[in-house]
């Protein structure tokens, strides 16, 4: 794991051992190599950690206080929503990471290109959490013509479910088109292949009417089809005629229509069932045919009025921890990638090959050989990254608005917050600096571990 | 890069290696799984550029623009480019100001951390004294030490000094968070210096003192580089420690920019440029000197 230059590498006093045969030399030589390093660590690393101890035991005047800051530590809302959030953070976003991590690293092993996708992945490793941050919130932001996110979202929902959105439009007549039993708009009256139907609708919001909507027209009647127009009944500045189709009226574009046969109409107990589905063109017109002869209603479903799909409020209360935890991601996988991947090269390829030719396919190869032979490698990432997690502030602080920082709050950022930005109570401060640190206690002891195994 | 990403199918480097001979379907197979592992590879490629791309265009639209429709109708309008959020960030006092002062910071830690790491890191090595295995285990231990533990404390103290808000506080605090891991990493790659080269230095008479510039340091390169880059980006990129100890003379573009994030859209005309500005620099170094950013972080890994 460590960088090692030719020469075998030597654990502590491994090497140079023998050759220590001048013991002789002056002891302030070696204190004169060490004093720096050992005087900055004892008075801004080791001395801090008793002074925080000894001052989280008292309030924010200085006062004693035993274990009152813990209390307060555990019970205020705002600290236990912190524990919450660190809870989620530090069971997905390390889990996430080192499976993706895992999983580029196997696949780019299969690629010639390897160098170059490593390259872009790794990339936000070298850049800040507040320069993420910044990106982020342009991908969150809620708007969808703005954020890449909802942008995206609103895209792929068009696709699966086009909805024509005109939320708030209502009839011309309410005694033409009613209620439907189900919902949306349905005819009182009953229209017949070769009839036509003009159905027109007010209150249509300028924003919702595509730019593609063209002039509307009436509909010509035609031997075995039932056509009709859907259009928006109203002239710019005043004019038109009600129910009637005035130069300058928009069609009303991908609006559903169906045919019902059987149905009594609004007025009855409704029933009848939709023997046809259409939807109308940029000119607001629409046609069936090949209907059997007989009497239908049209309906518009409810789905024509619908608010439009909007996407997501990334960064509102509910959901700005897992956006973020997005951002953290993007961050951190190419870590993860790298270090797998170095892992994956130190597999003796003989292990796969065997397994290979014993007729396992890739995904056994990759379950039974690989991912086992991997195991230290994904637990040290594991670690790091929970380590890492646990200590999360700076995207957090950068992409949260002020509006739901109190839903995002994590410990570190509830530190600064009590401690500096804001609130001056060092006392409770250095309670959740001491609970920070008690909390990376195992990693510490972990890493002493290991690295006295590899020591040895 | 998509045409790189052309043929070759998976299993090619095991069959070259001499693998098993298969048959016609797995071949076509392997080959057609192959196409789909390019095809996803090239999506998340893709997909891990936009963001930072979108950043990008942004800082180079106008605030209308900006707040108007999304940065990709340039696709179809490139004409709305402009460069007058650069213009406007470069006039602006106060981020070319913590510009300066984030150089200020990262190249002296940068150059203190490596230094003063690598005189411990040499009497860890190869001096002997008592106690040093186990001064060394605790300077391991000290690695994942939050710095959320020593922010109250510090600040306290550079309070009594009547430093606080100063610079040279912001480097002293990153240098000494920045020692365990550095003399960690210089330790292990110094302990691997064959000792034949230091015993002829020392035969030939020289002191430690010699050994540590004409030996170590020398054939320590590499691992020096790995350190300095891993430093510098480190230092480069950090909010907390700024924010705590900087006032607002001394502050860093992290923070100069953060204190812009509260407006955000009003704002993107100085954020957009701003972030990229203070981007361009860390990817400037991490592409120039990758490898070494990336050994560095194979060794550290837990930080």
């Amino acid at each position: 794991m460590t960088v090692t230059p030719p020469g075998p590498p030597a654990g502590p006093g491994g090497g140079p051992d023998g050759a220590r045969s001048g013991s002789g030399r002056p002891s302030w030589l070696t204190a004169g190599f060490l004093a720096p390093a050992l005087a900055l660590l004892a008075v801004l690393v080791v001395y801090p950690i008793f002074y925080t101890v000894w001052r989280s035991l008292r309030d924010a005047d200085g006062h004693f206080a035993g274990l009152r800051n813990y209390g307060a530590m555990f019970t205020s809302d705002a600290t236990l929503t912190a524990i919450k959030n660190n809870a989620i953070w530090l069971l997905v976003a390390p889990t996430v990471v080192t499976a993706l991590g895992l999983v580029f690293a196997v696949l780019t092993e299969r690629v010639r290109w390897a160098t170059a996708f490593k390259l872009v992945v790794f990339m936000p490793m070298a850049i800040s959490s507040l320069a993420a941050g910044i990106i982020f919130t342009l991908v969150y932001t809620d708007d969808p013509d703005r954020g890449l996110a909802n942008a995206a979202l609103v895209g792929v929902h068009g696709v699966f479910s086009p909805s024509a959105g005109y939320s708030g439009a209502r009839p011309r007549d309410p005694s033409l088109l009613a209620d439907a039993p189900g919902g949306g708009l349905r005819t009182a009256r009953t229209y017949q292949p070769g009839e036509t139907a003009a159905l027109a609708l007010v209150g249509v919001r300028a924003a919702d009417l595509p730019n593609g909507a063209a002039d509307a027209v009436a509909a010509t009647p035609a031997a075995g089809t039932l056509a009709g127009t859907v259009w928006f009944d109203f002239v710019r500045g005043g004019g038109g005629r009600p129910g009637v189709i005035d130069p300058g009226e928009k069609g009303l574009p991908k609006v559903v229509v169906q045919a019902v046969s059987g149905g009594t109409g609004s007025g009855g107990p409704g029933g009848g069932s939709v023997v046809a589905t259409v939807r109308t063109d940029d000119r607001g017109a629409f046609a069936f045919t090949g209907l059997a002869p007989g009497s239908y209603s049209l309906q518009l479903p409810a789905s024509n009025f619908a608010e439009p799909f909007t996407g997501f409020t990334w960064l509102g209360p509910t959901l700005v921890t897992w956006a973020i935890i997005g951002a953290y991601v993007w961050m951190w996988s190419g870590f993860a990638m790298v270090l797998i991947a170095a892992g994956l090269s130190a597999i003796p390829r003989e292990a796969l090959e065997a397994a290979r030719v014993d007729g396992g396919t890739e995904w056994q190869v990759f379950r039974k050989v690989t991912v086992p032979l991997l195991a230290p490698v994904l637990v040290v990432v594991l670690i790091t990254l929970m380590i890492n997690v646990m200590k999360i502030f700076d995207l957090v602080i950068t992409l949260a608005p002020q509006s739901s920082q109190d839903d995002a709050n994590v410990l570190a950022l509830e530190m600064w917050r009590v401690s500096f930005g804001g609130g001056h109570d060092q006392g409770l401060g250095s309670a959740l600096g001491v609970f920070l640190f008690v909390l990376v206690l195992p990693a510490m002891i972990f890493n002493i571990r290991r690295f006295r195994r590899e020591a040895r | 890069m998509t045409a790189v990403a052309s043929e070759r199918p998976a299993g090619a480097t095991y069959s070259a290696a001499g693998g098993p001979r298969r048959g016609l379907a797995s071949r076509i197979v392997t080959k057609l799984g192959g196409g789909a592992v390019q095809a996803l590879l090239v999506l998340v490629a893709v997909g891990w550029l936009v963001p930072t791309i979108g950043l990008a265009i942004s800082s180079l639209r106008g605030v209308e623009d900006n707040n108007a429709t999304g940065w990709w109708t340039v696709l179809t309008r490139p004409a709305e480019l402009t460069l007058s959020n650069y213009r406007t960030v470069l006039g602006n006092h106060d981020i070319v100001h913590s510009f300066g002062n984030t150089v200020a910071i990262t190249v002296p830690t940068t150059i203190l951390v490596v230094v003063v790491a690598a005189l411990a890191a040499y009497a860890f090595a190869w001096l002997e004294f008592p106690g040093r295995d186990w001064v060394f285990v605790v300077v391991v231990g000290l690695i994942v030490v939050p710095v959320q533990v020593a922010l109250i404390p510090v600040a306290v103290l550079y309070g009594k000094l009547h430093i606080f808000g100063t610079i040279p506080c912001v480097i002293l605090f990153h240098l000494a968070f920045g020692l365990p891991f550095a003399i960690f990493l210089l330790r292990n790659f110094f302990a691997g210096i064959p000792r034949d080269l230091l015993e002829a230095a020392r035969m030939d008479g020289a002191g430690e003192w010699t050994v540590f510039r004409k030996v170590i340091m020398p054939l320590g390169l590499p691992a020096i580089a790995s350190l300095a880059i891993f430093q510098f980006l480190w230092v480069w990129n950090d909010l907390l420690v700024a924010l705590v100890f900087a006032d607002a003379d001394s502050a860093p573009i992290t923070v100069a920019l953060r204190s812009q994030t509260r407006q955000f859209s009003s704002n993107i005309d100085i954020l957009a440029p701003g972030a990229f500005l203070s981007l361009a620099v860390p990817l400037v170094v991490f592409f120039a000197f990758q490898r070494y950013y990336v050994q560095g972080v194979l060794a550290g890994s837990v930080k």
